[in-house]
């Protein structure tokens, strides 16, 4: 196992980027393979596969309840059908039309959404959703990929075009440290352990993955030693990764970009409240909307920064 | 191939179907179903090329989608008298653990069924997506679709109207049953479509009309000749007028039978109006 400080953070990249790298993969290698997107191609990064396929390629214009109707009757022909717009749009404005034209009539649509959370940053809280993981996981059969770089959403992209069934793939716009190396499978439902520990696990998903190896890393300064999970997949949940750690450590942290109710913390607790009775401390933007700002200002302010994690390593520490 | 007076008996037993399905349970959407019995015999008799040996793909094959999907008691005594499960299996209408839900579902794989229906306003996106993946397919089938008039009042229909038009998929015959009626009132009472055909021709599709939805003859003309003129690049749409209720003399164009399932006299009384031509289930 790589050691946390081997990590190379300096490279940055945008997780929609790695989407669309994946999108592009797939337009080559699977031509059942086709996506539409409500006029946000350059957004979502899906302007190669649009010039590639032009004939797999659809814009639905600003009209994101029809896109999710029109993806679910091309996969009644076979087609696998990728939607793309921000994640505002992908879910809050659509639930009802994902609810039953996908998820309740078991279409095989991958709803791909980028511009999640208050990373998102100037255009403010109309746009950062930080309720969508939570809207998602509770659809019955709907899978939720939160995948933490470039590389990782590259490869979930061509993972979930292999799966049957609905699934939610989110990520950002912000340029992140792209630290997983590349052409690593995914394998959704099994998370990653980045580095073993025995006083606290740290659970998270997303841009939270890098932010908490930062943290491990100063933890390990004070002596402490963090096993760190990279939970990509909310739905369905690694909870066996989550109580044999928990076994272990007796202290959990869980880190994500996403309202506290309803998201993976929400998740994680859930499964120690059930299995295995863990203190449990929460990093997640506490029942409140975003606002405008540059990412790295708006997740200092809303609480879900490197030193609020390190925070609530500690006292999830002192709480056993 | 039925002939016309075959037709007519499958309406005179679909239309006992659905008011016993109904009444059975004390719940279900009769009026609508009573109005488009013409237009579901019509398609699923003479007009589609279908399979009742039911492949979710229908490759190869004529679909169909019920976005109104209210009117399930007509599509499913539709679906079971052209041979797609048990007519039997009538009698689990609404019931605990039955495939026939009270809105179209494909939770429980029931044949004959594509899409969830019942929230309205969704159905129109999925059929026009059905029909994009046809030509995607180079299946040279084409793709049916039932809306209610007052359904048009969800936005969403609009996006797909726009969409089907600027896409030119000319693979679809979309039908709305213009009925006038809603659950609150008529519906140029409740919020007036105005003129639907202008409203629909300006959004870049056919329109055909068929003026009396009712008579089995006209439905099949109108179908007919929405099929000649699928292939030319453009959309098309049927507006139906029909009556809800119609059949049943109490029920005729009153929209408070929207919702609401006959009593034990009001159900004797409609029976007595509608032979029993292809044997009660």
């Amino acid at each position: 196992m790589k050691a946390l400080q081997d990590y190379d953070l300096s490279i940055a990249s945008d997780t929609r980027s790695g989407f669309g790298a994946g999108l592009t993969a797939l337009g080559a290698a699977n031509d059942k393979v086709v996506a539409l997107c409500a006029d946000l191609t350059g957004s979502l990064k899906m302007n190669e596969f649009a010039k590639n396929h032009p004939k797999r390629f659809f814009n639905c214009g600003v009209a994101e309840a029809n896109m999710m109707g029109v993806a679910a009757g091309l996969s009644i022909n076979g087609m696998i059908p990728f939607t793309g717009t921000f994640a505002n749009f992908s879910t809050g404005r659509v639930y009802d039309q994902i609810r039953q034209s996908i998820a309740y009539s078991h279409k095989n649509v991958k709803i791909c959404a980028s511009h999640a959370g208050i990373t998102l940053g100037e255009d403010g809280a109309t746009h950062q959703i930080l309720e969508d993981i939570g809207m998602m996981k509770m659809l019955p059969g709907m899978t939720v990929i939160v995948p933490c770089d470039y590389n990782q959403t590259k490869q979930a992209t061509l993972a979930i075009a292999e799966h049957e069934g609905p699934v939610y793939l989110r990520f950002g716009r912000p340029k992140v440290p792209n630290f997983t190396p590349e052409n690593t499978s995914f394998q959704i439902g099994k998370a990653d352990i980045l580095q073993e520990g025995t006083d606290v696990t740290i659970i998270a998903c997303g841009i939270m993955v890098w932010k908490s190896i930062e943290a491990a890393i100063e933890l390990a300064k004070d002596g402490i030693s963090v096993e760190l999970i990279n939970m990509h997949t909310i739905k369905p949940l690694d909870t066996e990764a989550i109580l044999k750690s928990a076994e272990k450590t007796g202290a959990v942290v869980s880190a994500e970009e996403h309202q506290r109710h309803g998201g993976l913390g929400d998740a994680v607790a859930q499964t120690l409240s059930m299995h295995r009775p863990t203190p449990l401390e929460m990093v997640a933007v506490n029942d409140s909307f975003g606002e405008s700002g540059k990412p790295d200002q708006l997740m200092q302010k809303y609480g879900i920064n490197t030193e609020h994690i390190i925070a609530a390593a500690q006292k999830a520490i002192n709480r056993k | 191939m039925a002939s016309i007076d075959e037709m007519k008996k499958v309406c005179s037993q679909v239309r006992r179907d659905i008011i016993r399905m109904t009444h059975l349970v004390n719940s279900g959407h009769p009026g609508g179903s009573l109005g488009c019995t013409e237009f579901m015999v019509a398609l699923y008799w003479e007009i589609m090329d279908h399979n009742p040996a039911f492949n979710m793909s229908g490759e190869n094959e004529d679909i169909f989608f019920l976005s109104n999907g209210h009117i399930s008691p007509v599509f499913y005594s539709v679906l079971a008298r052209s041979g797609y499960f048990p007519v039997d299996e009538l009698k689990t209408f609404r019931k605990i653990d039955s495939r026939l839900q009270g809105h179209p579902a494909t939770h429980e794989h029931l044949p004959g069924v594509r899409v969830a229906s019942g929230s309205l306003g969704q159905g129109l996106s999925v059929a026009v997506g059905a029909a994009l993946g046809k030509k995607q397919n180079n299946d040279s089938k084409l793709v049916y679709s039932l809306h209610g008039d007052g359904e048009l009042q969800e936005g969403q229909n609009w996006e797909a109207f726009m969409f089907a038009a600027h896409h030119n998929i000319d693979n679809i015959i979309a039908t709305i049953d213009r009925n006038d009626a809603q659950i609150d009132g008529r519906t140029k009472d409740v919020m007036d479509l105005g003129d639907l055909r202008q409203k629909v021709e300006s959004f870049g599709w056919k329109t055909i009309d068929v003026a009396d939805g009712n008579d089995l003859q006209s439905v099949i003309d109108g179908l007919q000749k929405a099929k000649a003129a699928c292939g030319q690049g453009k959309p098309i749409a049927i507006i139906l007028n029909t009556k809800m209720g119609y059949g049943v003399d109490f029920m005729h164009d009153k929209y408070q039978w929207h919702g609401k399932a006959t009593n034990e006299e009001q159900t004797a009384d409609a029976l007595g109006q509608l032979e029993e031509t292809l044997g009660d289930y």
